[in-house]
């Protein structure tokens, strides 16, 4: 784990860059993490539609959403999201929403 | 205890041995039993994988689900039209109405290869099979029986699907298959995956990409396929990259049950179950749980997993019938053995804890651990029967428990959680 800074803001990552702490992030932190983790800026509202209902649902359930719920479920299908979040929508936007990396299945 | 009605829904691993479990347990006057189910055919899954390569007979991996109820269990043969979670009915397409106290979801999971794009185009069942179903095992027989030159392309879209290291198995297979009849050298074979490794599991991973590399079977990770062209045979991921094929076999994406879309409040946006990880108790009701494939948690879609969670379930149903506290935990325990061809196989075991380890099953003097042997194909093969005359009439397997077991089992010197 190391400390990061982040829109003028100390804070823990862990070592693959998730925040260990969602309580902390705030939403000035999203484009600095999505310029450090390669996704396109500014972010659009189709980015921000997602890191929202990734927050929400890791509020709610737990963990974000896996790519096929949020592909369903968040408003912006699957097609939209690897335009958004290439290779890996699930994990950069849960990255860059400040929460752990989604539990996966296995 | 006073009367109560239990229906189930679903006569395939997990309802069938869960069904009769209950009934060896409560009498008919304390409990009655009432299984749904949309046709008479229980399949052994597992014997899918065999099926390509002519080791197993479509025939002799079937049999009537009726016929592996016991006594005084009520079957119904109906497809279902939704479950009313406020008023604890479920509605079956034939008409009938059945009123439940507890009910348990035990429906699986189904393919859905509509969900990717150009999937049922013209090349379907032609260069494009899967061997996720009966006819699509039965029909890729055929096709591989004359395929003698060109490019294998094995790949599964994304999980959750129903036994995830089956299409690693299948590459293996596939391998051997091949050598077998002399034309190996002409067949390329790739494997490609959503992951980032051969599997999802570490030092399982890191076991089966050296048997892939061993084996001279490409492996394409991080592929997220949106699309299948079957008449161009390209398989093309969503940032547009694109796996050229002469013969691809997919696993289409996997989904619920389609009553649970129409049952309000019971399920996900994928149609599985949401329920506790321990007690199987749904998040939708006290008086539902769910077992096997339906249900979400977070452990494979396995027969193994229905097997271990039906022992635990047994009892924590027992405890809700009689008002009672479920003290019952299910730790995710999953086994399964990975056919690594030439008569040989590898045995996994974990839980939602720990990851695969190296060492032996069940204890130090047992089958052994995330290691090719002859012993581990025998015991694939043997399961069938031990499948239809002990797990699924409900009856105990002396030495192997509903929780992983530990006592074989060599701790990894880096450690980390899966």
């Amino acid at each position: 784990m190391t400390t990061t800074e982040l829109a003028g803001k100390s804070v823990e990552v862990n070592e693959e860059g998730f925040l260990v702490d969602p309580d902390e992030w705030t939403e000035e932190m999203a484009s600095e993490l999505a310029e450090l983790h390669g996704v396109a800026t500014p972010l659009t509202d189709g980015h921000w539609v997602v890191i929202k209902y990734m927050r929400k649902e890791y509020f709610e359930n737990g963990t974000g959403a896996t790519v096929r719920k949020l592909g369903k479920a968040s408003g912006v299908n699957t097609k939209e999201l690897f335009q958004l979040f290439p290779k890996g929508p699930a994990k950069l936007s849960a990255m860059i929403a400040g929460i752990p990396k989604p539990k996966g299945c296995i | 205890m006073k009367h109560q009605t239990m229906v189930i829904l679903g006569a395939g691993t997990g309802g069938t041995l869960t069904a009769n479990r209950l009934r060896k347990r409560f009498s008919t006057a304390e409990l009655q039993i009432d299984v749904v189910d949309q046709n008479n055919q229980h399949l052994y899954q597992p014997g899918l994988l065999f099926v390509p390569f002519g080791l197993a007979k479509p025939d002799n991996i079937v049999r009537k689900r009726s016929s592996q109820l016991h006594k005084g269990i009520n079957y119904h043969e109906s497809e279902i039209e939704s479950v009313d979670i406020e008023t604890n009915r479920v509605h079956l397409t034939n008409g009938a109405t059945l009123v439940y106290d507890v009910l348990l979801v035990a429906t699986g999971t189904k393919l859905l290869p509509e969900e990717t794009e150009g999937l049922d185009g013209p090349g379907w069942n032609k260069d494009v099979f899967t061997f996720y179903d009966l006819p699509g095992a039965t029909a890729l027989a055929e096709r591989l029986e004359s395929f003698r030159s060109g490019h294998l392309a094995i790949n599964l879209f994304d999980l959750p699907i129903k036994c995830p290291v089956a299409p690693l198995e299948f590459a293996f297979l596939a391998d051997w298959y091949f050598t077998d009849r002399g034309v190996r050298d002409d067949i390329r074979i790739t494997y490609v995956t959503p992951l980032d490794g051969a599997f999802t599991k570490p030092a399982a991973s890191a076991t089966l990409q050296h048997l892939l590399e061993q084996k001279g079977i490409n492996l394409v990770t991080e592929f997220n396929t949106g699309e299948v062209d079957t008449e161009g045979r390209k398989l093309i991921s969503y940032d547009g990259s694109e796996v050229e094929f002469d013969l691809a076999v997919v696993i289409p994406l996997h989904g619920g049950a389609d009553y649970v879309h129409n049952s309000p409040g019971l399920g996900d946006e994928l149609g599985f179950i949401p329920c506790d990880n321990a007690t199987l108790q749904s998040k939708a009701k006290p008086n539902i749980f769910a077992i096997g494939d339906a249900a979400d948690v977070p452990t494979s879609k396995a027969g193994s997993v229905a097997h271990f969670e039906g022992e635990i379930l047994v009892d924590n149903i027992d405890a809700f019938l009689r008002g009672q506290e479920m003290v019952e935990r299910f730790d995710g325990h999953a086994n399964c053995f990975i056919e690594t061809g030439y008569s040989k196989a590898l045995l996994i075991d974990f839980n939602y804890e720990t990851e695969p380890l190296p060492g032996r099953f069940p204890g130090p003097i047992g089958l052994p651990l995330l290691k090719e042997s002859r012993i581990n194909h025998l015991g694939k093969r043997m399961f069938q029967s031990f499948y239809w005359h002990g797990l699924l009439p409900g009856r105990d397997v002396p030495g192997i428990g509903a929780h992983m077991p530990e006592s074989g089992k060599r701790q990894l010197q880096t450690s980390g959680k899966p």
